[in-house]
């Protein structure tokens, strides 16, 4: 496993921990899972299981909030507290309880059609806020909990149930819309790389705010082989860029491709992987423009050129410690409340 | 100087009136806040535009702020003015027809130009010809006297006209005897970082208590005595600072912290604004992205353990219906507050209306019970939100909590009550495993209390009772995901149940002196007071009439049923167009007869006092 840049874990602070060892099992649920089988939730549900032992938080402080969808079912899963909620409205549910409660570890989990269609305007004012959240958002360009109609991800002219003759409409790149809402943790990985999921996990978790976590997710009964050739190992290759703090981006076999900046234009380009100038990632840059620029190599139809990992990770005040400072500071600097102080007032008279 | 006679009023109903910038609010405010000191029982309407800054001078952009004080306690912001202080002929003509003749017209002159009489359709002076013959007028140049007294400062004509509103408040206060001390040590406070403004509102006030004092234009001052009100402390309190109050003091005596999301919206969003105030209480506001969002906020503390609570209007009410089903389903304690408005739709945001009975009752997919609980007067509101609370926090459940335009910006004295004497609330969250499964003890989230048939509310953090909640169907008990027909069978009616069973809500309580009324009048919400004044009237008047009014909607007392049929007549007043008439008829089977009116403001009580007397007469 490709460990994270060693950070400490800011975004579990506060959060009790326990020194027993802990194990898959105890994550896991005694409910019966039922996504179809080869769903690529099975996948994802498998690795955060198995990743969360190595937090060492204390389980019931674990929460995992839901909308609804396919994906949406994961929190059931989880032998933590956890909420199905209802379509669209996790990131905003999830924003009261982490507001509220700095102790505890909160996760959203959400699907394209559930965080970009109907909660879209919760999800971005999530990032903007800056709540200590972690969002994994399930994206498997298609409905799959109400069989198989387009979404805001599904690329242009797709034929569906409700498009028979194609789909309208751009999709979103969920990775820009995250950057452009002012995210401060933005990443992409995929549901078949359980090494290179488990670690942008750690990464997520680890940070202070919101981290938006895109996971490419097949759906095998409604959108099969939409990540395919991200996945396919004669094609993946020359089509995914992987990319790492403080590296140069190659992809393609033996690092042949690399990607630049375009002197003229500015913009991001495919060049040599021997190129002298040669983009080195940093995902901590203050300015969003690079990682901006990354997220739009990827071709909104085909998916080619897709970077996954960690687009961005800077720093900034998370919005539930905002808020907590707030009220020490008022309890320090007025007193705490006095109910029948308040309750008279200022304007008050005496009668008898 | 003119001997001054001072005449004893029992009562009296002011109007101020004036343009949406002329301080109308603010005027009337301090106005009551020296009647409220001075001893009297008063009630207050507050009447403004939609507009922040509706054009100047135009009908639309008057504002206005009633005021009823008497030497006996009372129950409504008055009918109709005994005298109107009109600013503007815009003032004037907007509220002409509700002064009746007789009464006193104080008006500014100043801007009775032949443009500004044109702008609301006068083609000649209402001062120089018969329209105000039927009352008694003091024409004034009250702009023109003000600027005259603050020559001395350094203000701009413009400025110094801004305080012609303080000179008519020292003016009426010299006429009424109220005294004009807190005013002045108010706009001290206000304006303390502004001198010159601070001095020259001061000099307008105290100019306005000297012209009444000196000139010969008013002859006779009014005196009316403090009223006589049981011992205690009182202070003025309008309905959106009483519901504030009681959700923290809900707060504190169940000992759970309050969290607030809301998205701004008339006339709810001063509850907003105060309890972001109040963050030494260890309260937490969210201002969310919209109503959505801020009923997900505040259900989303509730399920951390917090007392999560949403605050908003009819419109807000209708966007938030999906997250209450989901309340509702969770079983989880939440308060959402409706501040109703006229509607449909944006409706008539400043103004007042009871038309969301329904909606909050059955405005959700499913069968849905939410308990409701309504607040009857400004300070009632304090009271109702513990309630609410209670309910909410005992049951599992959330609750609709019904204010109105009137309730909020109304305003009337209250004995504060005593803190340590409010009821205590208790959470009992769980802590422990609840039930045995083939001897291994495990948690059921859905194991009801026998009683209450609450569920547990188990909080993350706590060890060993971690479990999944949502709103999908549960199996009664483990609370797992069911889809068996029996089981939803039993789990609507479970929690039909449970809110049908909701104790503690006490009788329906009928207030009839003569025993032997035949019309009852039940009546719910802020149609209190003035359904209150007008059974007195009838009564006044020699007629029998029992009056009930109801705080809880859902469920309503036991009792009701029995109350309504040992009637002969039972008439509903209401500001909707029979939605509680519809429910007692269907509940009960007892043939009501609804009053109503929508007209964005209270019943007046002369006029629901005839249709008692119609319907007495009847019988
Ligand atoms: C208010 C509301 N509208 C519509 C639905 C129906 N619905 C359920 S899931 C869903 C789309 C789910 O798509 P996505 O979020 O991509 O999740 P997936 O099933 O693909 O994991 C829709 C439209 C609903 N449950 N609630
Ligand atoms: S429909 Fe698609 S997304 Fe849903 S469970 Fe089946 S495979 Fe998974
Ligand atoms: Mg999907």
């Amino acid at each position: 496993m490709t460990a994270p840049v060693e950070l400490g874990r800011p975004g579990l602070t506060g959060v009790p921990t326990t020194d027993a060892k802990q194990t898959k099992k105890e994550f896991t649920s005694d409910q019966e899972v039922r996504w179809c089988p080869g769903c690529g939730d099975y996948a994802v549900l498998a690795a955060v299981q198995g990743f969360l032992p190595d937090l060492g938080l204390a389980r019931e402080n674990i929460v995992f909030v839901s909308g609804i969808g396919c994906s949406s079912r994961f929190p059931y899963y989880m032998n933590t507290y956890g909420m199905h909620s209802i379509h669209g409205r996790a990131p905003a549910i999830a924003t009261g309880l982490a507001a509220s409660r700095p102790d505890l570890s909160v996760w959203v989990i959400t699907g394209d059609g559930d965080a970009l269609s109907i909660g879209g305007n919760h999800l971005i004012h999530a990032l903007r806020r800056n709540v200590n959240l972690t969002i994994l958002l399930f994206n498997n360009r298609i409905y799959g909990l109400t069989k198989g109609q387009y979404s805001p991800t599904s690329e242009q002219g797709k034929i569906t149930k409700s498009t028979p003759m194609g789909s309208l409409e751009a999709p979103f790149n969920p990775v820009s819309l995250a950057l452009g809402a002012e995210a401060t943790f933005v990443a992409r990985t995929i549901d078949s790389d359980r090494q290179h999921l488990t670690s942008v996990l750690s990464a997520a978790a680890a940070h202070r705010g919101t981290s938006l976590v895109e996971i490419y997710q097949n759906c095998n009964i409604f959108n099969d082989g939409a990540f395919e050739i991200l996945k396919n190992r004669d094609s993946r290759d020359e089509v995914l860029i992987r990319l790492e703090h403080g590296e140069p981006v190659r992809f393609g076999a033996d690092g042949r491709h690399g990607v630049r900046r375009n002197p003229a234009t500015g913009s991001l380009e495919v060049c040599a992987g021997d190129d002298p100038g040669i983009l080195v990632h940093d995902a901590t840059a203050d300015d969003p423009t690079q990682a901006f620029a990354l997220s739009r190599l990827a071709d909104p139809g085909t998916l080619a050129r897709s970077p996954i990992g960690v687009f961005r990770r800077v720093e900034r005040p998370a919005y539930g410690d905002l808020m907590s400072a707030q009220l020490d500071e008022a309890a320090q600097t007025q007193g705490e409340g006095d109910l029948q102080a308040l309750l008279r007032g200022n304007d008050s008279w005496t009668v008898g | 100087m003119t001997v001054k006679h001072v005449r004893e009023l029992d009562r009296v109903v002011i109007r101020f009136a004036g343009d949406s910038g002329d301080g109308m609010q603010l005027t009337g405010d301090r106005f009551t806040a020296e009647t409220a000191s001075f001893g009297n029982d008063l009630s207050t309407l507050p009447n403004f535009p939609a507009e922040i800054r509706a054009p100047a001078g135009t009908m639309p952009g008057v504002s206005s702020f009633q005021l009823h004080f008497a030497n006996y306690d009372i129950l409504t912001p008055g009918d109709a003015p005994d005298v109107l202080v009109a600013m503007n002929p815009a003032a004037l003509k907007a509220n002409l027809p509700d002064v009746p003749k007789g009464a006193t017209i104080i008006v500014d002159t100043g801007d009775f130009t032949p443009r500004a009489l044109k702008k609301v359709g006068w083609d000649t002076n209402p001062l120089e010809d018969t329209t105000l013959s039927a009352y008694k007028v003091h024409a004034l140049d009250l702009s023109g006297i003000t600027m005259e007294a603050l020559a001395p400062f350094d203000l701009s004509r413009k400025d110094a006209s801004r305080s012609k509103n303080m000179f008519a408040l020292g003016l009426l206060s010299w006429m009424y005897g109220r005294s004009i001390d807190g005013t002045v040590t108010f706009l001290r406070e206000k304006f303390a970082s502004r001198e010159t403004i601070r001095d020259a509102n001061i000099a307008a006030l105290k100019a306005g208590w000297n012209y009444g004092e000196t000139t010969e234009d008013f002859a006779v001052s009014y005196q009316v005595k403090p009223a006589a009100m049981p011992a205690g402390t009182y202070r003025n309190i309008t309905g959106n600072l009483a519901l504030s109050y009681g959700l923290i003091a809900a707060a504190r005596q169940s000992g759970l912290p309050l969290f607030l999301g809301s998205y701004p919206i008339t006339p709810a969003s001063d509850i907003l604004h105060e309890l972001s105030r109040h963050k030494r209480f260890g309260v937490r506001t969210f201002q969310a992205e919209d109503e959505v969002a801020a009923i997900g906020a505040a259900l989303g503390a509730s399920f951390g353990g917090a007392l999560g609570v949403t605050t908003t209007s009819g419109p807000g009410v209708a966007l938030k219906g999906e997250t209450v089903g989901l309340a509702v389903s969770l079983e989880l304690p939440l308060v959402i507050v409706d501040v109703q408005r006229g509607g449909p739709s944006t409706g008539l945001p400043t103004k007042t209306e009871q038309a969301d009975l329904l909606q909050v009752l059955y405005g959700r997919n499913g069968e849905s019970p939410v308990p409701v609980v309504a607040a009857s007067s400004p300070s009632d509101c304090f009271h109702a939100a513990i309630e609410a609370v209670r309910i909410a926090v005992t049951y599992r459940t959330p609750v609709f909590l019904l204010s109105d335009g009137y309730l909020a910006n109304g305003s009337e004295p209250w004995r504060v009550p005593d803190a340590e004497s409010l009821p205590v609330i208790h959470p009992n969250f769980a802590t422990e495993l609840n039930h045995d499964d083939d001897g291994e003890r495990d948690f059921w989230p859905y194991l009801r209390d026998p009683e209450t048939l609450a569920r547990p509310w188990a909080v993350p953090g706590t060890p060993g009772l971690e479990h999944r909640i949502g709103g999908i169907e549960k199996l009664d008990g483990p609370g797992t995901i069911s889809y068996d027909p029996n089981n939803h069978e039993r789990m609507v009616r479970l929690r039909q149940a449970k809110v049908d069973g909701v104790a503690g809500i006490g009788d329906l309580e009928v207030e009839d002196p003569s025993g032997a009324a035949r019309l009852l009048v039940v009546g719910w919400g802020s149609t209190y007071g003035p359904i209150g004044a007008a059974v007195r009237r009838a009564r006044k008047a020699g007629h029998n009439v029992a009056q009930a009014h109801l705080r809880h909607l859902n469920p309503m007392p036991a009792n009701t049923g029995d109350v309504l049929r040992s009637y002969d007549r039972v008439l509903v007043p209401e500001m909707n167009l029979g939605q509680l008439a519809l429910l007692l008829r269907g509940t009960y089977l007892v043939d009501v007869v609804g009053y109503n009116r929508v007209r964005g403001l209270p019943f007046k009580a002369e006029e629901l006092a005839d249709v008692i007397m119609e319907e007495v007469g009847a019988l």
